[in-house]
């Protein structure tokens, strides 16, 4: 299987709760470092069958597959700057978002 | 729960709209139960969901609510306070449009908060999707002096008449229409998709100037005047004519081309009038005019209060003015001429040095509503400027509800100084923005603290969005600013000229994007050569018309220019 550029994780909001979520590979959490990278096409296309398979599970919307960097223990951080928005929370309000609780 | 409105001077629900209200938020609850139990798609769901007022932007959903015409009660800012503890994080956001939106609402308790805004006689339809949104009107409406008739009557009747219009309910494009009936606009009329302008004939008879195709977005336009008077009886069925033809033509194979602006601009005005006469002409007028006496019935509900006969002159608050001279500033710098002797209109900021534009705590919400109780009639106002209005202050109470507010951190005096910014959400939370806003706004609020210097500079507006749609209203600001991506980062192009009154204009661009860190370097080095330049009392806007464009242009050159931005993520919006 082709490698691509750069490694991707599936990322979508909770239908629920609205609350910005990622999949780890056999579920969802809230945290991005806990989410599966794919580095191949074929686990990009694995990702892709889950959002459809949850999509019409009714558990999540707007689904988005998006470029990660590895971090020296493996884990994911989105790229680009909306992404990394998305894992805090708002830059002007420290206490909100996901940044609140680290 | 039945929450007592008490609204004093404007539209109170009949048992019509109340019925109406509760019906919509049932259907809604109704429609949420089938979505979260599948019976629904995100497909199917996501047109009903909007048409509810509920988006689902960057970290979370986000709930619009309209403020008609920017009209609230005491009553209503109470459950505003109460919605944002309970079912939110304890803050709301006032919008350039009047409303307020919640950042943070779970979809499982939004048909709850719509209830809880029902009791209040308050909702969130249309405002969003492609209808008729929220009328929106001079936040002075009623009270200011240079006023000849009060738009609201005319903004409440629209919004009877647009509120499920089955024929308007799926335009090309949203369609928003703003009403003033003022000398000087204060509604940005000849920026909405439809601008009324009330006015009096040689006759003295009132009826409305109205224009069309104006707007923001990614093609900023100055609305033209499609009919110079209009009689007043006649409001409704131009109105049914103007929609029909757009509804008929406005381009749905292209959603960047889908307003109305755009079909002014492609049919031509002379054609686009004729064609609005010709379609005025064919219809069954009286038989879609509003009944007079349904008209009197709402006007009614507008009557001015009952004002206390006061001389002009306040010796208690000229008195206080001596001995507090940052209660002379905020008197100075935050009222505005009101009709009546003896009273005032107040500007309450949400613009604190640093803050964020536009948004207020459920501990504020509480104060402004409590102060309107004791000194404005019950009655505040959303102004499309992101400020608060207390519409019926007495200057003699002047001084005491200057203390209540300085004590909420209300008593900002920059009413319209160049740190009373405009800004969208952008970026921090909006799904559709390329690059964040409010941090630029505080970092210029921070560069311009100085009270002193404010004044200084005197009225001066930045208006600031986050994206091509313009929500921020840049186009129309003496300084714009717009926020884009160039390269993978947050690039921000610098407008000039812009102007949403009368002699409206859209500002020109001043050259390449800069960098986030750079602007409030720029916006000081663009207001020095105001102040090099201007004559004895000349604001901003003028003294760039009058020294033109490129005198500005060498405000950038000690930033480091890049090449101007285009954004790959842009999306259709805006006024």
């Amino acid at each position: 299987m082709a490698r691509i550029k750069h490694p991707k994780i599936l990322t979508a909001s909770d239908l629920k709760q609205g609350d910005v979520i990622f999949f780890t590979g056999t579920g969802w959490s809230r945290h991005h470092l806990d989410a599966k990278p794919a580095q191949t096409d074929g686990e990009i296309a694995a990702l892709e069958a889950q959002a459809k398979a949850d999509v019409a599970a009714n558990r999540i919307l707007d689904v988005q597959i998006i470029d990660v960097a590895l971090r020296e223990d493996g884990r994911p951080e989105p790229i680009h700057y909306r992404e990394k928005m998305r894992t805090l929370g708002p830059s002007v309000r420290r206490d909100l978002g996901k940044q609140a609780a680290s | 729960m039945n929450v007592p409105v008490k609204p004093q001077h404007f539209y109170s629900y009949d048992e019509f709209d109340a019925a109406f209200v509760r019906s919509r938020v049932a259907e809604f609850r109704e429609q949420v139960q089938r979505r979260l139990s599948g019976a629904l798609t995100e497909e199917e769901f996501r047109p009903l969901r909007l048409m509810n007022g509920l988006y689902l932007q960057l970290h979370a959903y986000m709930l619009r609510i309209a403020v008609p015409y920017g009209t609230l009660s005491s009553t209503q800012m109470r459950q505003f306070a109460h919605i944002a503890e309970k079912w939110d994080k304890g803050y709301g956001h006032f919008t350039t449009r009047q409303n307020i939106q919640f950042n943070w609402p779970k979809l499982v308790d939004v048909p709850d908060i719509l209830d809880a805004l029902a009791d209040v006689n308050m909702h969130a339809i249309q405002t969003s999707g492609n209808c008729i949104r929220n009328v929106t009107a001079d936040h002075f409406s009623g009270v200011a002096a240079d006023e000849i008739a009060d738009p609201r009557p005319t903004a409440e009747l629209l919004r009877q008449w647009s509120s499920n219009h089955p024929e308007f309910s799926f335009l090309p494009r949203k369609f928003k229409v703003a009403v003033s009936g003022a000398v000087h606009d204060r509604a940005a009329t000849r920026v909405h998709d439809v601008g009324l302008r009330i006015v009096q004939n040689e006759g003295g008879e009132i009826g409305y100037e109205v224009l069309a195709g104006g707007g923001l977005g990614r093609t900023p336009m100055v609305g033209h005047i499609v009919r110079e008077f209009l009689p007043k009886a006649e409001l409704l069925p131009y109105m049914e004519a103007l929609m029909r033809v757009y509804n008929s033509h406005g381009r749905r194979d292209n959603k960047f081309k889908a307003r109305i602006k755009i079909l002014v601009h492609e049919t031509g005005l002379d054609e686009i009038r004729e064609q609005i006469e010709a379609e005025f002409e064919s219809l069954d007028k009286a038989a879609i005019a509003a009944d007079p006496a349904e008209i009197a019935r709402i006007e009614a509900q507008f009557v001015p209060p009952a004002y206390e006969a006061l001389p002009d002159v306040s010796d208690v608050m000229k008195k206080a003015k001596a001995a507090n001279s940052e209660f002379a500033r905020f008197v100075d710098i935050n009222t505005a001429p009101h009709k009546q002797a003896g009273y005032t209109i107040v500007t309450v900021s949400l613009k604190p040095i640093g803050g964020v534009p536009g948004d207020a705590t459920a501990a504020q919400m509480r104060v402004l509503a409590e102060v309107s109780d004791k000194y404005s009639l019950s009655e505040l106002r959303v102004s499309h400027e992101q400020n608060i209005v207390l519409p019926y202050v007495k200057k003699d109470d002047l001084f005491a509800l200057w203390q209540e507010l300085k004590a909420a951190d209300l008593a900002t005096a920059n009413a319209s100084l160049i740190t009373d910014i405009i800004s969208c959400p952008g970026l921090d939370y909006c799904s559709l923005a390329t690059a964040r806003s409010i941090p630029i706004a505080q970092a210029i609020s921070e560069r311009f603290a100085d009270p002193d210097r404010q004044r200084l500079i005197g009225k001066l507006g930045i208006k600031i969005s986050g994206c091509i749609n313009a929500c921020g209203h840049h186009h129309v600001a003496g300084i714009g600013i717009l926020g884009l991506e160039k390269s993978g980062e947050e690039s921000y192009q610098i407008t000039l000229g812009g102007d949403p009154t009368l002699s409206a204009s859209i500002g020109e661009r001043l050259g390449p994007g800069l960098r986030a860190e750079e602007v409030p370097d720029a916006i000081e080095r663009i207001v020095g050569v105001y102040l090099a330049h201007r004559d004895l009392d000349e604001d901003f806007i003028h003294t760039y018309r009058r020294i033109g464009h490129d005198a500005f242009k060498s405000a950038l050159v000690t930033g480091t220019p890049r090449a101007p931005a285009a954004s790959p993520l842009d999306q259709g919006g805006g006024i």
